[in-house]
């Protein structure tokens, strides 16, 4: 146990002092307004971008992009609340506390390193400029005017802070997505590394591929995701898959004969309060992917998404009260959750009459991939692996299934054959592999050093105990009684 | 003295408070609880899996009575708790050695 | 007759519930209840203060039984609540004078 903790602390204290050296030598990047280019050291004297006008356009742009990230920031209480209720009461503070402590995470590695890889000139396979975002920059030009080290995030003409800050809520959402089906068993500090390990290196480098002008973003017919069902949703969930598979199930999730037995939620409020939020902060992941306030698109891709959801969850609701005799709500909200993740990638491309029939299949899959996990033996308390990993995968099949030959892509069923179907699928098998495989060897180096499941006592008396030594619901003869 | 201790249907506890109330009766102490009898719980569904909540929700009055009221206060609980349906609950009689008010001090029928 | 209260482990009730419905009692009230005995409670910490949680959550079964059922009803619940580790609960047997069924009116073993 003192061992244990010696080990975090020197692993906190390196946390700390890491960015440290390089904040010294670090240069502020103030936004280059009209006509001014930011100081490129590395850069030969490049002619004058075709200077940016401080404009109405540039303004919008910057405020839409903004405005979203902090929506897409809004849903980590949307992953909090959805967990929480969904577990537990006995485990509620640990809960509360992964989803709190991963976004934290996120933020400092996603800037020290993660965005680099992401989103920096390099290979097709990882990038390798911009440190911390240090090196040369001049947004917001675009396109050949813009010479810096991100130049994969040339498309956009907002301040380079505004896409790093879009980008970093998206990093911490992959993230988010481990911790509900890890959920009641896993040892905190496990889960706190493991956040680390996304953000370093298996976000950014299959997001590298993806987004950042890598190999897949440069097939013959590029590999398309418009928000991150694959980015984000897959990655998290293969992750989770990988996790959940090395833990195990929770105790009393089977019987011994291998029954599945309930463990209900301890507070249907919570959940149905972050399903809402997440639906809400969703506003931001999907219409926001457009990283310009584009009025078209935006309000296109904002109809779709609600379609989406709204049909998820009918379905979902559907299908529950059918197969399974009620109409379930956890289900519903799983269902609702399930639309939007299957609309992420295609959110630009399809109709809203498109989006209705992605949002259906999402909720009908949803349903089964819950009773599938659960005879497979792999127990997600909260079904992130139902809605992120099974939706993440249909979503982005959507792509070359669905788009109307909106922005110059065409799908299957809009006369476009099979080439883009055929990328998609490259790009879903491609980054399963390297996530299942990374994954599973960062899962399986945390267990060597740290251990990743909790002993059994402290599962049977929850992890706020033993985890955290606190409680979420004290009040009964708790701390309370010792007060006059 | 006695000690009686009702299980009833948790939608039954006003009417049960008022009727004893009524009769003089000035204190109980309720508590929620689960059980069950011949009524034998229902099925549920939780994402898919089957479970019987054998447990059903009751509330559970306890109050200490003089033995010349006892089989009023008993009388009354039958007739406001009763619907005819199975789960109507039971009512325990139990002997008590001593009552004692904290404040006070005062002991046996005086303390009630 | 008898009244068995029984304070257990929660996570051991489906067991003892299960272990009394095969031994032929088909009624029980539980209640959430926390306490502590030889087994000390644990420290918690709430923003950097400690404090040590004394209660710790238990269960409280309560059961009537004929007074012929009563040891197999003691043996029944010692042999599945045990764990073997300090805090294991107890057993307390009372005396009871009567039980009435709330919706026929029985009484006494015809109301267990």
């Amino acid at each position: 146990m003192e061992k244990m903790k010696r080990m975090v602390s020197v692993l906190l204290l390196m946390f700390m002092l890491l960015p440290v050296s390089v904040v010294l030598s670090e240069e502020p990047k103030a936004p280059a307004p009209a006509g001014q280019e930011a100081v490129a050291p590395a850069a030969a004297p490049a002619p004058a971008p075709a200077a940016p006008a401080w404009d109405a356009k540039f303004a919008a742009d910057t405020v839409w992009v903004l405005v979203t990230a902090f929506l897409v920031f809004f849903m980590n209480l949307g992953f909090a609340m959805v967990e929480s209720g969904l577990c537990r009461s006995k485990n509620a503070v640990n809960i509360l506390s992964k989803n709190v402590i991963v976004f934290c995470v996120t933020v400092v590695f996603f800037w020290l390193v993660g965005f680099a890889i992401m989103f920096g000139n390099g290979s097709p396979y990882f990038g390798a400029t911009g440190w911390m975002l240090a090196g040369a920059d001049n947004s917001p030009a675009t396109g050949d005017a813009y010479k810096g080290i991100f130049a994969s995030l040339n498309w956009t003409g907002v301040p380079l802070y505004a896409k790093f800050i879009f980008q970093l809520v998206f990093a911490g959402t992959a993230a988010t997505i481990v911790s509900g089906a890890v959920a009641e068993r896993i040892k905190y500090f496990s889960f706190f590394v493991f956040s680390a390990a996304m953000a370093v290196i298996i976000y950014p480098i299959a997001g590298h591929w993806i987004w950042g002008g890598g190999w897949l973003a440069t097939l013959k017919t590029p590999f398309l995701d418009f928000a991150g069902s694959t980015v984000v949703h897959s990655i998290g969930g293969w992750a989770a898959l990988t996790g959940a598979i090395l833990l195990g199930p929770r105790i009393g999730k089977y019987t011994a004969d291998g029954k599945v037995n309930a463990i209900p939620g301890h507070n249907m409020g919570m959940a149905t309060l972050g399903m809402f939020v997440l639906w809400f902060g969703w506003f931001g992941f999907n219409p926001g992917s457009t990283m310009a306030a584009d009025p078209d698109a935006i309000s296109r891709i904002a109809i779709n998404t609600c379609i989406a959801g709204a049909v998820g969850g009918v379905a979902a609701t559907f299908v529950a009260y059918m197969s399974l005799g009620k109409p379930d709500l956890s289900m519903a909200l799983n269902g609702i959750l399930a639309g939007l993740v299957a609309i992420t990638a295609s959110c630009n491309w399809v109709t809203p009459g498109a989006s209705f029939i992605i949002g259906l299949v999402g909720g009908v899959l949803v349903v089964y991939a819950v009773l599938f996990f659960d005879k497979i033996k792999v127990d997600d308390p909260v079904g992130a692996l139902s809605v992120h990993l099974v939706n993440g995968v249909w979503g982005t099949l959507c792509v070359g299934l669905f788009a109307a030959d909106i922005g110059g892509v065409k799908g299957l069923f809009y006369g476009g054959g099979t080439a883009q179907l055929i990328s998609q699928i490259i790009g879903i098998v491609s980054v399963g592999v390297f996530v299942v495989v990374v994954s599973l060897i960062s899962w399986l180096v945390i267990k060597a050093i740290m251990g990743l499941r909790v002993e059994k006592d402290e599962e049977r008396q929850g992890l706020d105990i033993g985890e955290h030594g606190m409680e979420a619901y004290p009040d009964f003869v708790g701390a309370s009684s010792k007060r006059t | 003295m006695k000690k009686i201790e009702a299980i009833i249907k948790p939608f039954k506890l006003d009417d049960v408070k008022d009727a004893l109330n009524k009769l003089g009766i000035q204190g109980m102490t309720v508590t929620e609880v689960k059980g069950f009898g011949r009524q034998k719980g229902h099925t549920e569904v939780y994402r898919g899996s089957e479970f019987v909540v054998e447990f059903l929700p009751k509330t559970k009055i306890e109050l200490v009575v003089s033995d010349k009221i006892a089989k009023k206060v008993i009388d009354t609980i039958v007739e406001t708790a009763r619907t005819g349906k199975i789960g109507d609950g039971k009512i325990f009689i139990y002997p008590i050695k001593d009552v004692i008010r904290i404040r006070t001090g005062e002991k046996g029928q005086k303390a009630i | 007759m008898k009244k068995i209260e029984a304070i257990i482990k929660p996570f051991k009730l489906d067991d003892v519930k299960d272990a009394l419905n095969e031994a032929g009692i088909h009624g029980m009230t539980v209640t959430e209840v926390k306490g502590f005995g030889r087994q000390k409670g644990h420290t918690e910490l709430y923003r950097g203060a400690e404090y040590v949680v004394e209660f710790l959550p238990k269960i409280k079964i309560e059961a009537i039984v004929s007074d012929e059922d009563v040891e197999k009803v003691i043996e029944t619940i010692l042999k599945t609540a045990r764990t073997g580790n300090i805090g294991d609960g107890k057993i307390f047997v009372y005396d009871i004078k009567d039980v009435i069924r709330i919706r026929t009116g029985e009484r006494g073993k015809e109301a267990i």
